[in-house]
């Protein structure tokens, strides 16, 4: 029953929309080859309207998340005079990539309501219920500082370009520390920070050739791989020794 | 030029690693130690993830001390019957060790127990190596002829199984040898590393053993433990990184040779103090890293890993 009347809302609301988001991406695909060096996407689209424009501050908001895992954060403190691990907090889920780019300043194109629903900004995505330890937010804070050191994490307030409040534009950079995986695009149009379209669609980022070649190795055939690794090792000692042999001489 | 390791799953540059192995072959070839306590903490410092640059230092390590124990075999200064008894030891004590790590783990505080050891077998040895050949040196120069040979009987010599080691020049029992093995075994599962730095002093000092032999002979055993650790780490963990160890070991067996021929030119004492030093500077940065207010206070694991 309540699935029915969501599917209502749906179908009722959809054709309401005064505004709707028209995307393009350019890429849905990123390839990590063995120079890989990070890439950047360009996300870019129109907003149609099917009437005159409402009143009320426009922003685009546009977020990339790389492939959830959970993650565990521990902290160091001082022990018999040594610095020791001693607290951990193990996080659910956290993105091992997340970037969200806004055409203003994100806390003010986005009612914190919204955010909860959405879950859009960096804090509301990471998702933490074990408390192991009483300041668990401390350790959230820690994960965020921490990956938005390597660039894992990206705010990027009014990186997004937005003109005649028609079309919108962004680069989003991909550091060269990426996992595999499927991250997932959404793009969000608000009206005095309530959401009035969203738009979502995945960047496949895989390995190809000889990355993908060797992992896929290493996982199925662990055996031969580390058959392999030692035969490589074995024959570089070899034939280091016997081309130093031969220079002696 | 960047390169992208496929298990590591980060990009580095390829020159940095060809360098690191480089001049921890030539490190290797000198002393006969493998060099995994050198180049696993640089791989850490460099963004390599601590599973990942434990698993491949291993194999990286079989490579180097393969192109060093050829160049040993040449000169007739490895004792394959002593590297077979240590052999046989070492396999046993990495077999416990492993089982002890096991245990130790499920207590927690594994990683501090590691640096722990770090730090105390380092200090240890690194000071006794450096007092050592620092009288030794001392001593040749007073007297001006020959050092005089610091073989002594003991209570080695009185055990039962003796075997005779002709390239050592020793006539004494299988026990002492085999114990050694097992010690630096389970050291080794512990520490990740192939024990090059605790079986060289051991073997000068315990076992009584010349110089010049040791560093072969140990570089002959450190051969099969970090071949077997490449395999375990391998089948069970998938972390053995590739591309990563071909970076690593084509500077490290060319490092290897360059290090054996400096090693051979040196006098023994120099060799000793030479690695004394070193042992004790790794020691100092890993105390030094316990004992400072480290500039983060936390840190991101995967989940379960120990980082």
């Amino acid at each position: 029953m309540i699935r029915i009347l969501m599917l209502l809302a749906v179908l009722m609301t959809g054709p309401a929309r005064a505004e709707e988001i028209v995307l393009g991406l350019s890429q849905d695909e990123v390839a990590i080859t063995a120079t890989f060096e990070g890439s950047e996407i360009l996300v870019f689209g129109a907003i149609k309207r099917e009437t005159a424009e409402p009143d009320g501050d426009l922003a685009v908001i546009v977020t990339v998340a790389g492939p959830d895992a959970p993650v565990t954060v521990r902290r160091k403190a001082r022990r018999l005079g040594i610095w020791v691990n001693t607290d951990a907090v193990q996080i659910e889920q956290a993105p091992s990539f997340y970037a969200v780019a806004s055409s203003g300043v994100l806390r003010e194109n986005l009612r914190a309501s919204e955010d909860l629903n959405y879950r859009i900004t960096l804090p509301s995505v990471i998702r933490d219920v074990s408390a192991n330890v009483m300041d668990s937010p401390a350790f959230e804070a820690a994960l965020m500082r921490i990956r938005s050191r390597e660039a894992l994490y990206q705010r990027l307030d009014n990186a997004v370009d937005l003109s005649e409040n028609t079309l919108f534009r962004t680069a989003i950079r991909l550091p060269a520390n990426l996992t595999e995986g499927n991250y997932r695009t959404r793009i969000f149009l608000t009206r005095n920070g309530t959401v009035v379209d969203s738009y979502e669609t995945e960047i496949i980022v895989n390995k190809v050739g000889l990355e993908r070649w060797l992992y896929d190795l290493a996982h199925d055939n662990a055996l031969l791989y580390g058959l392999m690794s030692l035969a490589i090792a074995i024959a570089a000692g070899w034939g280091a020794s016997a081309l130093f042999g031969l220079l002696r001489r | 030029m960047q390169i992208y390791l496929p298990i590591a799953e980060v990009s580095v540059n390829a020159f940095l690693l060809l360098g690191l192995g480089g001049m921890v072959g030539i490190l290797s070839g000198m002393f006969g130690v493998g060099g995994g306590f050198l180049m696993t903490p640089l791989l850490f410092f460099i963004g390599i993830p601590p599973a990942v640059a434990v698993a491949t230092e291993a194999n990286q390590i079989v490579a180097s001390s393969f192109s060093g124990v050829l160049a040993h075999l040449k000169r007739k200064t490895v004792d394959l019957r002593m590297g077979t008894v240590l052999l046989v030891g070492g396999l046993i004590g990495s077999g416990l060790g492993i089982m002890l790590f096991n245990y130790l783990r499920s207590l927690g505080q594994v990683d501090l127990l590691v640096k722990l050891c770090y730090v105390t077998f380092l200090g240890i040895i690194g000071a006794l190596m450096f007092v050592e050949s620092l009288n030794a040196i001392r001593k040749s120069r007073k007297a001006g002829g020959p050092v005089p040979t610091r073989r002594k009987h003991n209570w080695v010599h009185n055990l039962p199984f003796k075997m005779k080691f002709r390239v050592s020049g020793l006539y004494i029992s299988v026990i002492p040898p085999l114990l050694v093995g097992v010690l630096v075994g389970v050291l080794a599962a512990i520490m990740g590393v192939g024990g090059g730095f605790i079986m060289v002093p051991a073997m000068i000092y315990l076992l009584g053993m010349p110089t010049k032999v040791v560093v072969g002979t140990s570089l002959f055993q450190i051969i099969f433990v970090t071949a077997f650790t490449t395999m375990l780490h391998a089948t069970t963990n998938f972390t053995v990184d590739i591309v990563l160890a071909v970076l690593l070991l084509v500077g490290g067996v060319i490092g290897a040779q360059i290090g054996t021929r400096i090693g051979v030119k040196m006098k023994a004492e120099q060799l000793r103090i030479l690695l004394a030093v070193m042992v004790l500077a790794v020691c100092g940065k890993l105390a030094f890293d316990l004992l400072i207010t480290p500039a983060e206070l936390y840190s991101v694991g995967a989940d379960g890993g120990h980082a």
